[in-house]
């Protein structure tokens, strides 16, 4: 028994350090004067830390505005994700109806699609209807992505929350409607916000379609992509961005961990 | 799931249908049909047609196929995929076992390995650029412990599999947390009475693995490979960030078409040809796996 434990702790940590290590060295890398990063030797441990490094990435043009364009867009993805796929998770959870059966398995297929190329087809559509280069084109083509996981948090969200309360309500004289309002909503709110946080990082990461659909509203990951492929940005900038990006990762993961397994957990069977 | 199967019955009594849930499901088609079929078909569509004319020609597939990097990018797509996504089970179902035998700080644990899932392509390929870059942390490391005098430069075209090795261990790195989350999903499926029973029969630890948490394991792991072997065939900013394009890939062709070369129809080719390669693999792994359950059947 002692020994399963040493092994189960030992490989427990030098999973947690393969982990771990690469995300310590960007953030000492972040903070490492520009200067140390490209001498030799180098030093692993850089005694003398600055925020110089990520003050010129933040300084470099277009980082501001690509970030706030960032936000802007997951603000509208998530809005957009939740008024398309909120009442098509509700319905799946609460209604039985001819159809439910394949829907689902069209969300599932949705969801392993190889999605981001059709942003190359969608650019020469977007281009036609006036869309091309917004920050709403890439919000749409980022609803399309997150909108198989928006539906099956929702649906789980409602399947947890018991269906008699709402009919409790609508005994006591509330409509279908204002039981929904007054009684489930409420409750499921904690699961909806992990799914809106979920699909704010889905939009923050995305690199591919918002670098095909724009031009010059960039956000933040195209920018960045965009500076190393065309431009040759220099190291200590790529490094700087690489920490910038990661940052609401590691807060936004830690917020959803709850619902991590809901969002990836359904199969096919 | 039980809540609910309580409840269906007193919706399913009544008689007259109700176009509720319909009316709600109605915006997620139209969305998907506008932003999603509409596309693929677009994708097709500008693959085989003239973009003057609007008559159908397979001249993009060819100057696709005559193209340079056309070859080594079919060729990169596979074997990044062929080797990263076997790697990328195996380390997933390691760790769910291993959170699935809830040590203590097991939570703390889960956290950490799922880290990676909020870490973007571009944002990997960054990190381990900090690593194998010339001057970056393995070459000081190394230096550091007195194996070499001068840095070796690690990523270079003079050595592709090197590039190659680089890609892969980013993407392992990244994408396991996928695979480990939902067979962990999966594990936390299965009864403990079977994994008991199993152990009261006699079994040991890894007969009990081997034939009963695989076997009822089988619809999460298909889930895991459909889903990273699809999203390895977009491989794209982690192949930019640390070799450009001297580890030619299909999605980053696809990329360098459109915005580099402006030809959207060759772009189009590319994304025809990913949507191909997706859907017959995920063919295959269907029936492959199918197979392999009505072998094993018998014994």
């Amino acid at each position: 028994m002692t020994l399963r434990r040493l092994g189960i702790y030992s490989a427990g940590l030098v999973i947690g350090a393969w982990v771990a290590l690469p995300l310590l060295l960007i953030t000492l890398a972040a903070f490492t004067p520009r200067d140390l990063l490209y001498q030799w030797p180098r030093r692993l441990w850089p005694e003398e830390f600055t925020l110089d490094t990520l003050l010129f990435f933040a300084r470099s043009a277009g980082v501001l505005r690509a970030t706030w364009n960032s936000v802007f867009v997951a603000a509208i993805t998530i809005g957009l994700s939740f008024l398309i796929a909120a009442p098509m998770g509700y319905a799946l959870a609460r209604y039985r109806f001819r159809g439910r059966d394949a829907l689902q398995l069209a969300i599932l297929a949705t969801k392993m699609f190889p999605a981001t190329v059709l942003s190359i087809p969608l650019a020469v559509a977007f281009i036609r209807w006036g869309l091309y280069d917004t920050l709403l084109g890439v919000a749409i083509v980022h609803t399309a992505l997150s909108i198989p996981f928006v539906t099956v948090i929702v649906v789980s969200v409602f399947l947890s929350i018991s269906f008699e309360l709402e009919e409790a309500a609508m005994t006591l004289g509330s409509s279908r409607a204002q039981a929904f309002l007054r009684v489930t909503l409420p409750m499921a709110l904690p699961g909806l916000a992990a799914a809106g946080i979920f699909t704010f990082v889905l939009s923050w990461n995305e690199v591919f379609a918002a670098t095909i659909l724009t031009l010059d509203n960039r956000t933040l990951p195209a920018l960045i992509i965009n500076s190393v492929v065309a431009a040759g940005a220099p190291l200590h900038y790529r490094f700087a961005g690489g920490f910038f990006m990661v940052v609401p990762a590691l807060v936004i993961i830690f917020l959803i961990r709850r619902y991590l397994l809901t969002l990836w957990g359904v199969t096919v069977r | 799931m039980g809540v609910a199967e309580a409840e269906r019955p007193q919706a399913a009594r009544r008689v007259r249908t109700d176009w509720t849930p319909y009316l709600l499901v109605l915006p997620t088609l139209v969305f998907l049909g506008v932003f999603f079929v509409y596309p693929m078909v677009q994708a097709i569509w500008l693959a085989v047609t003239d973009p003057q004319t609007g008559g159908l020609t397979l001249a993009h597939f060819q100057r696709m196929s005559a193209d340079l990097y056309f070859r080594p990018a079919i060729r990169y797509t596979i074997l990044i995929t062929a080797i990263a996504v076997p790697i990328q089970v195996a380390l997933g179902l390691a760790i769910a076992l291993l959170v699935n035998t809830r040590f203590p700080g097991h939570s703390h644990f889960l956290y950490l390995c799922a880290v990676p899932l909020g870490i973007s392509d571009l944002a990997a390929g960054l990190i381990w650029l900090s690593i194998f870059t010339e001057r970056g942390y393995l070459n000081a490391f190394l230096q550091a412990v007195g194996l070499v005098a001068q840095p070796i430069t690690f990523l270079t075209f003079e050595r592709p599999e090197w590039l190659l090795g680089a890609v892969i261990l980013t993407e392992v790195w990244r994408a396991t947390a996928i695979v480990m989350i939902i067979l962990l999903a999966g594990l936390q499926l299965i009864p403990k009475d079977y994994v008991e029973t199993a152990s009261v029969f006699g079994a040991n630890r890894w007969q009990t693995l081997r034939h009963v948490l695989l076997p009822l394991l089988r619809p999460s792991l298909q889930t895991a490979l459909i889903i990273r072997t699809i999203l390895a065939f977009q491989v794209f900013a982690t192949v930019v960030t640390l070799a450009g394009r001297q580890t030619p890939v299909l999605a980053g062709e696809a990329y360098f078409w459109y915005s580099l070369y402006r030809s959207p129809n060759v772009a189009s080719a590319y994304a025809a040809l990913i949507l191909l390669l997706s859907g017959s693999i995920v063919w295959i792994y269907l029936r492959v796996l199918r197979q392999r359950e009505t072998e094993v059947a018998p014994t």
